[in-house]
């Protein structure tokens, strides 16, 4: 489906990430934005209250982060492509309601410009510690999708992609900035609207007698429909069944939650975005994501000028993780090196899929700044040498 | 009058209620029933397309209201019926959004919803019902509980002066205030008529008994005996002062309706705003294309 061009700033801008997400968004088609001031995650709702009135959609600064997920999975419901943007204690506090959307399966984006923590931490500079917290936050088992930009030309580009998986697997969509990528101001080429695809929720064709809003379709999910149309649709954050209905039972439970589990795992292959780079003969991968994919190139680079031979794997989404494909990068591969600017969450992912097959070295970092390259160097090195970690 | 097959006659409130979903959980003598049965006689009068009707609740005895009503109804988080039913109501215009919930969910935990949302003059109405104690957590003390009060976290009486609903309400800007006991069924209902035709945030009390937790606990006898003593030691005063509607232990109870003003709502506001600076630059938001072409 061909995007709304109302929100279409055909062209080639000059953006930080944060103002390139906001764009994204209104190109994606959202007209429905809550949120609460948070540094460094701002500038997106500043970009997108000074665009929407003449675009044709409403904002509200909500009194907490708390409100604007409530208001944002609301909205959503309304039929209106809905989301919010924040960092690290803002995260935090949505976590509430981003369990309510995962559990009404509601598609919404919720925007994390990353900065370091815990707490309060260091509002001002870069973090990639919101990994797990994005992946399972809230409490209980569900699953979400996640990406991670590296640019601002990627902020605007995947936070497109993140609607319209919202749209299609009914589900919160994180997108997983951080503080460098959110304020890097970089050269944003934004197609004609004709050029950009954009998804939407599929409506029940059925009629309001005949229709169940939880009953799934073949991918798992079920055809939805906007409240107003006379369908009294019921949902609840309670453990439910195909009506909607609140079930208080193991069987119930069972159902339910297996299949916000599966309709993520089971379609993975639909959902996965990763760029590969001389992986097939490498004998170490570097895997990384967002801005640490950028920080990561020179190490790359003096690698293969060693002779070493070094392929690289970027996560354009990080949740669902590539599974099946480092599965079988794990069989020719020596080792992986994986540098995050946290002490240690995707890698987690990583060493479980490829435990015994192959090694793998991590590189950690608390967060503040990016990693030295040369750090990142290091470990290629020892993973070549083959040195215990 | 509608019939079922065995020719028994359809109850008149079957058309707006989850019949499947029947029987409720709600004790006998409860008072969210009779707020639930006057919300769907006021519904009945409402000249709105009952399609665009929706209905939000948090958590608790009253959370569980959207789940028997049959409109459009969303059973969200514990305080957080009001931020969603802002988007609810943001996101389609041509809704009308009520949210009924109780007063430790609306006020409590919701409480800095409940404030912004009057503030904002946000287009919603907010039927609290305040039964002044968490029932469904097995009777623990509310911002509500009147002084002295038992219940399950204060067992020496409660030491906490207690919200003034009416009066929270209206000085943080709602422009329909009323406040009534479950036993006042027709001026209830009536109210709940008025605050749903009322643009911008209303708001209804509805005073309540909880027969298992708050009459037991503090030995008030039957729920039946509290719906009584509230009804009885309810006294009328359309326009009170809110300052003056505090609510001490088994004392008197002013009821009626406090406020009812004119403001802005959200909508209006921003569609006002947004004129002034862009002109005819800019498309009213939530209003109909029709309109504007006649």
């Amino acid at each position: 489906m061909k995007t709304d061009p109302k929100g279409v700033l055909t062209g080639e801008h000059y953006l930080d990430g944060d103002h390139a997400c906001a764009e994204g968004a209104l190109a994606a088609g959202c007209r429905f934005f809550a949120g609460y001031p948070i540094t460094p995650s701002t500038e997106v709702a500043e970009r997108f209250c000074s665009r929407i009135p003449l675009v044709g959609g409403i904002f509200i600064q909500m009194e907490d982060e708390l409100g604007s997920m409530a208001a944002v999975v609301g909205a959503s419901w309304s039929g209106k492509k809905s989301m919010t943007v924040t960092s690290g204690p803002g995260f935090s506090l949505m976590m509430e309601n981003i369990g309510l959307a995962a559990m009404m399966e509601t598609p919404c984006v919720v925007v994390n410009v990353q900065r370091g923590g815990p707490s309060t931490g260091l509002p001002t500079m870069v973090g990639q510690a919101d990994m797990m917290q994005a992946r399972w936050g809230s409490h209980g088992d569900y699953e979400i999708i996640a990406l991670s930009p590296a640019s601002p030309q990627e902020s605007f580009d995947y936070t497109i992609f993140a609607f319209n998986f919202a749209e299609k697997y009914r589900v919160p969509v994180m997108v997983m900035m951080d503080e460098c990528v959110g304020h890097m101001t970089e050269k944003v080429v934004i197609p004609p609207a004709g050029k950009i695809d954009v998804a939407y929720r599929t409506m029940t064709t059925l009629s309001p007698d005949k229709y169940l809003p939880y009953v799934p379709e073949k991918n798992l999910v079920p055809d939805m429909m906007p409240v107003g149309e006379g369908y009294n649709i019921h949902s609840t954050g309670l453990t439910h069944d195909e009506r909607g209905y609140p079930v208080m039972s193991p069987d119930a439970q069972d159902k339910i939650v297996n299949r916000l589990v599966d309709k993520i795992n089971k379609n993975a292959d639909d959902i996965i975005m990763i760029e590969e780079e001389d992986t097939e003969d490498a004998d170490i991968i570097v895997m990384a994501y967002g801005i640490t994919s950028r920080v990561t190139m020179p190490a790359i680079f003096e690698a293969r000028k060693k002779g070493l031979k070094v392929g690289f794997i970027k996560l354009i989404t990080v949740w669902p993780f590539p599974e099946k494909r480092i599965k079988q990068l794990a069989k020719t591969a020596k080792a992986f090196v994986m540098p995050e600017i946290n002490l240690g969450q995707v890698v987690l992912e990583l060493e479980r899929i490829v435990a015994g097959k192959t090694k793998v070295y991590h590189v950690p970092h608390a967060g503040g700044w990016v990693h030295d390259p040369a750090d990142i160097y290091k470990a290629i090195e020892e993973a070549a040498n083959g040195n215990k970690k | 009058m509608a019939t079922k097959n065995n020719n028994v006659p359809e109850h008149p409130m079957e058309r707006l209620l989850r019949m499947d979903r029947i029987p409720h959980i709600w004790c006998p003598t409860c008072g969210i029933g009779t707020a639930v049965s006057c919300f769907i006689s006021a519904i009945d009068k409402f000249k709105h397309p009952h399609e665009k009707i929706a209905v939000v609740s948090g958590i608790g005895c009253t959370g569980r209201v959207a789940g028997y009503i049959k409109l459009d109804s969303f059973h969200t988080t514990h305080g957080r019926a009001i931020p969603f039913a802002t988007g609810l109501k943001l996101a389609n215009p041509d809704l009308k959004v009520v949210v009924f919930s109780g007063d430790g969910d609306l006020i409590s935990i919701g409480g800095n919803h409940f404030i912004h949302a009057a503030r904002r003059n946000t287009d919603i109405t907010v039927v609290c019902v305040n039964n002044f104690i968490y029932a469904m957590t097995g009777g623990q003390c509310a911002p509500t509980t009147p002084l002295t009060a038992n219940s399950s976290t204060t067992p020496y009486g409660n030491h906490e002066r207690p919200f003034n609903l009416p009066l929270l309400a209206s000085s943080c800007g709602a422009v329909y205030v009323a406040r009534w006991t479950s036993l006042h069924i027709r001026r209830l209902t009536n109210s709940m008529h008025e605050a749903l035709n009322k643009p911008g945030f209303s708001f209804v009390e509805v005073v309540a008994p909880c027969s298992t937790l708050y009459a037991r606990r503090n030995r008030l006898g039957t729920g039946l005996d509290l719906l009584k003593f509230y009804h009885d030691s309810s006294e009328i005063c359309h326009g009170a002062d809110p300052t003056e509607l505090d609510i001490a232990f088994q004392d008197k109870i002013k009821v009626g309706k406090f406020i009812d003003r004119e403001r802005p709502t959200f909508i209006d506001a921003w569609n006002d705003n947004m004129k002034k600076k862009f002109g005819d630059k800019f498309d009213p938001y939530g209003e109909k294309k029709a309109k504007k072409a006649a």
